[in-house]
């Protein structure tokens, strides 16, 4: 047990946790007196430069096998996780300070970094008590975030659904960690695989292994426990919403693929045949059919822009599952590659909806029309986002799902339920392809309403942030190996 | 030869450049257009005079590119992609042409124009299934918003939307066979690739069932594209729907990819699967021949009779190439280059020259006009099309259909009989066509509706034929009479291609 070692594998946590008590400390005492505009901006540098300097420290931490006692791992996933959601709450927070209208800028800015360092921590959890503590301080940042917006009833809406379901998850999941805990007498991953593996699938340890996966579903927007995702995407404020679509995603990835992979590894069975054998995987398969059905499906019926983004997450929920399926054998490269550009694609499409929002509203889908007049820039950033989202090469969403699928379907082909899940998501994708044109088309085709603003400005910060995700996107999807080659 | 990546290149970068050019100027839009559509041509014919045939691929470049999954970036050509990547040259600058009236969001419109040519042009040059598919999926998304933005308002946002859809899904099941392919491939102990060539062999190994599935899914992909009888639906509502220059590209140039892919991918890498299935294509293509014949007979709207021509065409490529002989496939490879010029040359006279001066592309109203006065030239291009079409002699369409139905002979004389019967209904229905819409006002049905002088005085207020039609047209019109002339010049090219290993492979599957 040794602090020092402690404290050296959290800088980036405590760098941001820092950087929070500053930009409350600065705003409590400097902030009174100045305007709404300097408090926000002073806000979002100091939590830039906290997020920064988390980078830096998330990079030069190295990697450790065992940190504290096994308490934390710094590997490949750790280190790539970290950075991945630091770069997505720069994002969000740059947006956040270019389009939002707050009346609280610096408590915004102070518990999004709350949240991002619950997620960067969520990313180096080897023990389920820190696990638990990171969710959770991730967790409730986000209700908080969801309804922050305390002038629209939506957004209390949204935060009390989003509670109250995430609640009952970590009610699920902490009753699936005592039940583990039980069972092996250890809160230790290493360990607990060790006892898994002696005493093999014991009905107690399902019912375990189906709490973590009901709250991980959650975490995941995975149908059927996808409810409270179309209510809190379109009541939360934007910058919000795109945190909760993309870095809170991303670290639920890292965190419960660390669970179930390195910890119920022994206790995971096989889709990789007809038949298959019993463990997590079969329910994880199960789940993910059911993503990709519902949420695709259900995307078709929406005409709020952020409902169908909503709907279409559930649908790469059950993509992204897939490939937590098909880590066990292809390793988490795939699966972080989907996630991570999936993550970058969404915070666009939420920063273009922030922009718009400045001069009227973005709700329906119609909202966009014209948007090729009114913007080009914005027009061509969410066509790439969008694009990507439906995997449209050369950008990055193309080679997620493709290396998602190749990795599925080496598990055996078509003789199991991995390979039937491949090809179906990829049947699917021609049903997502419709309801992304059909908001490009508003986008790109349809004249503006009478009543819309002739031009949209759009503010220096956010375009660079807009023009650096496009980027980004496009970049990622012609080399992809820059981010296949961490693991 | 290793200029040829360079029309990739030349085009994305004419893309980008005719979107900036736009922002400021139309005309400035254009000419960065013609400049890169001409470039491109040029360096296909540069490369194509300095051509030397032989059996196989020749790399261009070929370099690691996501080596985690075994994926290289890997240009090649062959006798086979030369004739398609000059068709692409040629299509993409008379397109061009044919579109310099676009006054709406030009820079736009041949950004996206370009983009979609810088694909295809990526597709004939891909010697590695996965750049090979990317370049597939990124010609297919272009043609949503040229169609949906400047195609005709009636019927655009659906047709857009069907071709797109179809096109996609056909490119998913493509995606679904090639990694079926890879993951079967790798259980047989081969290492990761996408390489054609490495797939073909670790293919050799597969069960029966494997193939059979396997060339289902990857041939059925690219047939949809091809317009393949029953999934060719999408094909005359979308070449109606699309603005002259896209009915062009699709047409001329984009079902080709579909019978380029079905060519290069599906029958060499399963042979096995080609010789089970092959009955079921020729039965599909004889019916899609004949069908989309007699539904081309008795449409009302102009556009809709080329459409259907279209989709009759391509079934016979589809048959030549289930013929799996080196002759049919040949012959098949010769329509795609021939059926790419006509159905250009159709459209080019029916979207462009007659449908944006009379504003109509119904039949009865054009019978009513008397348009071989009015527009002489429009009518003296189509007769010319349309016997070009109908495959008579000293037109590219004779040799291409006489050379499939040849090596279809050889492998089964009745589905050269039925096709016979295409030619015959292609005949009727272009007959028809030219007679009703431009030589219409003669017949004593239509005599009094054309003699009306209030008619006349209107009539004359046609625009004249430009000078960028003109062009536009004498090239296609060359190009038809050359090869209908010179049919050696492109064979010489295809039949030593079709001597690779690869290729053989697939023929020797094929012989019944």
């Amino acid at each position: 047990m040794n602090y020092t070692e402690l404290l050296h594998a959290m800088v980036p946590e405590a760098a941001l946790v820092v950087g929070a008590l500053l930009v409350l400390t600065f705003d409590l005492t400097f902030g009174r007196r100045r305007s709404l505009d300097t408090r926000l901006h002073t806000s979002v540098v100091t939590g830039t430069v906290a997020v920064v300097a988390a980078m830096y420290g998330a990079f030069s931490v190295g990697l450790t096998d065992s940190v504290f006692g096994g308490v934390l791992v710094l590997d490949e996933l750790t280190m790539a996780t970290r950075l991945g959601v630091l770069m997505l709450s720069w994002l969000t927070l740059t947006l956040a300070g270019s389009t939002a209208r707050l009346r609280h800028p610096a408590e915004f800015v102070a518990i999004v970094l709350l949240a991002t360092s619950g997620f960067t921590l969520m990313a180096a959890a080897q023990q389920l008590l820190v696990a638990f503590v990171a969710l959770e301080l991730a967790s409730l940042s986000l209700y908080i975030l969801a309804g922050f917006d305390k002038t629209k009833p939506e957004s209390a809406e949204a935060a009390l659904k989003y509670f109250l379901f995430g609640g009952m998850s970590a009610a699920f999941l902490l009753f699936g960690f005592s039940l583990v805990y039980g069972l092996t007498g250890s809160i230790d991953l290493p360990v607990i695989a060790t006892q898994i593996a002696r005493e093999g699938l014991n009905p107690l340890l399902s019912l375990a292994l189906v709490m973590i996966l009901v709250a991980f579903g959650f975490k995941a927007a995975a149908a059927p426990f996808h409810l409270w995702a179309p209510d809190v995407y379109e009541g939360a404020p934007v910058s919000s919403a795109a945190l909760i679509a993309s870095a809170s995603k991303l670290a639920g990835f890292a965190l419960f693929v660390r669970l179930l992979w390195p910890g119920f590894g022994p206790a995971a069975g096989s889709v990789s045949t007809a038949t298959g054998s019993p463990g997590w995987l079969p329910i994880v398969a199960c789940i993910s059919g059911a993503s990709l059905l519902l949420g695709n499906f259900a995307a078709l019926a929406q005409s709020n822009v952020r409902r169908l983004l909503a709907y279409s997450a559930i649908a790469h929920a059950g993509v992204m599952l897939l490939g937590v399926i098909a880590a066990g054998d292809a390793g988490l490269g795939p699966l972080f590659y989907y996630v991570f550009t999936y993550g970058i694609a969404t915070v666009g499409s939420f920063g273009v909806i922030a922009v718009v929002e400045r001069t009227g509203p973005c709700q329906k889908i119609t909202d966009l029309a014209g948007l090729y007049r009114r913007s080009p820039l914005l027009t061509g950033c969410l066509a790439i986002y969008l694009l990507s989202l439906a995997g449209i090469p050369p950008l990055a969403g193309f080679f997620g799902k493709f290396t998602v699928f190749a990795s599925a379907l080496k598990l055996g082909g078509l003789a199991g339920p991995a390979g039937w899940l491949a090809i179906a998501a990829i049947a699917l994708s021609a049903i997502a392809l419709y309801y992304y044109l059909v908001v490009l088309k508003q986008a790109l085709v349809a004249p503006p309403a009478a009543n819309a603003s002739t031009r949209i400005p759009v503010p220096a910060d956010a375009a660079i942030v807009l023009v650096f995700a496009a980027a980004l996107i496009v970049l990622l999807g012609l080399f992809p190996s820059f981010i296949l080659r961490i693991f | 030869m290793n200029a040829l990546p360079c029309t990739i290149y030349v085009s994305f970068a004419g893309a980008l450049l005719a979107l900036a050019a736009g922002a400021r100027s139309n005309s400035a839009a254009r000419w960065v257009a013609l400049v890169t559509a001409v470039t491109s041509f040029a360096l296909t014919l540069l490369v194509a005079v300095n051509f030397v045939p032989g059996p196989g691929l020749q790399t261009i470049v070929d370099v690691p590119w996501i080596s985690e999954l075994g994926i290289r970036y890997h240009l090649a050509a062959d006798g086979i992609s030369l004739t398609l990547l000059v068709l692409t040259g040629l299509a993409a600058t008379v397109g061009v042409l044919f579109s310099w009236n676009i006054e709406h969001r030009v820079g736009e419109f041949f950004a996206l124009y370009l983009a979609l040519i810088g694909g295809v042009f990526g597709v004939f040059l891909s010697a590695d299934a996965f750049t090979m598919f990317v370049f597939y999926e990124i010609a297919i998304v272009p043609k949503y918003f040229l169609i949906a933005n400047w195609g005709s308002p009636a019927t655009r946002e659906h047709a857009a939307m069907k071709l797109v859809l179809y096109s996609f899904a056909g490119s998913a099941l493509v995606l679904a066979g090639l990694l079926w392919a890879n993951a079967a491939a790798i259980a047989h102990g081969a290492p990761s690739s996408f390489a054609l060539n490495d797939l073909a062999a670790a293919a050799l190994q597969f069960s029966r069932g494997e193939q059979i599935g396997l060339f289902a899914l990857v041939f059925t992909g690219f047939a949809v594209l091809a317009g393949m009888f029953p999934f060719h639906t999408w094909a005359p509502t979308g070449h109606v729907a699309a603005p002259t220059a896209a009915s062009m590209l699709l047409a001329g140039v984009v079902m080709k990819l579909g019978a380029y892919g079905c060519l290069r991918v599906a029958m060499p890498l399963f042979p096995v699967g080609l010789a089970f299935w092959q009955p079921t294509i020729a039965a599909l293509a004889i019916i899609g021949i004949l069908y989309a014949g007699f539904i081309a007979l008795v449409q009302d709207d102009f556009k809709f009779v080329i459409g259907y021509s279209s989709v009759s065409h391509m079934g016979f490529v589809i048959l030549g190439l289930a013929a799996a002989n080196s002759t049919a496939v040949a012959g098949a490879v010769l329509q795609m280059f021939s059926h790419g010029v006509i159905a250009g040359l159709l459209f080019a006279v029916v979207g462009r020259m007659v449908y944006e001066r009379t504003h109509t592309r119904q039949l009865a109203a054009l019978r009513a006009l008397p348009l071989h006065r009015l527009l002489p030239f429009a009518a003296f291009t189509f007769v010319l099309a349309g016997l070009a079409s109908m495959g008579m002699p000293g037109f590219s369409g004779f040799p291409a259909e006489l050379t499939i139905l040849i090596g279809v002979w050889k492998t089964s004389p009745t589905w050269a009989i039925f096709a016979g019967g295409g030619i015959l209904v292609a005949a009727a229905f272009t007959l028809r066509a030219i007679h009703v819409s431009f030589f219409g006002s003669t017949s004593p049905v239509a005599a009094n509706a054309g003699e009306s002088t209030h008619d006349d005085s209107h009539h004359h207020a046609y625009e004249p034929i430009t000078l960028a039609e003109k062009a536009g047209t004498a090239l296609l019109l060359a190009a038809t009479v050359y090869i209908g002339l010179k049919p050696d010049v492109l064979l010489d090219w295809i039949t030593p291609a079709l001597q690779s290993p690869l290729m053989q492979a697939a023929l020797k599957g094929g012989s019944l």
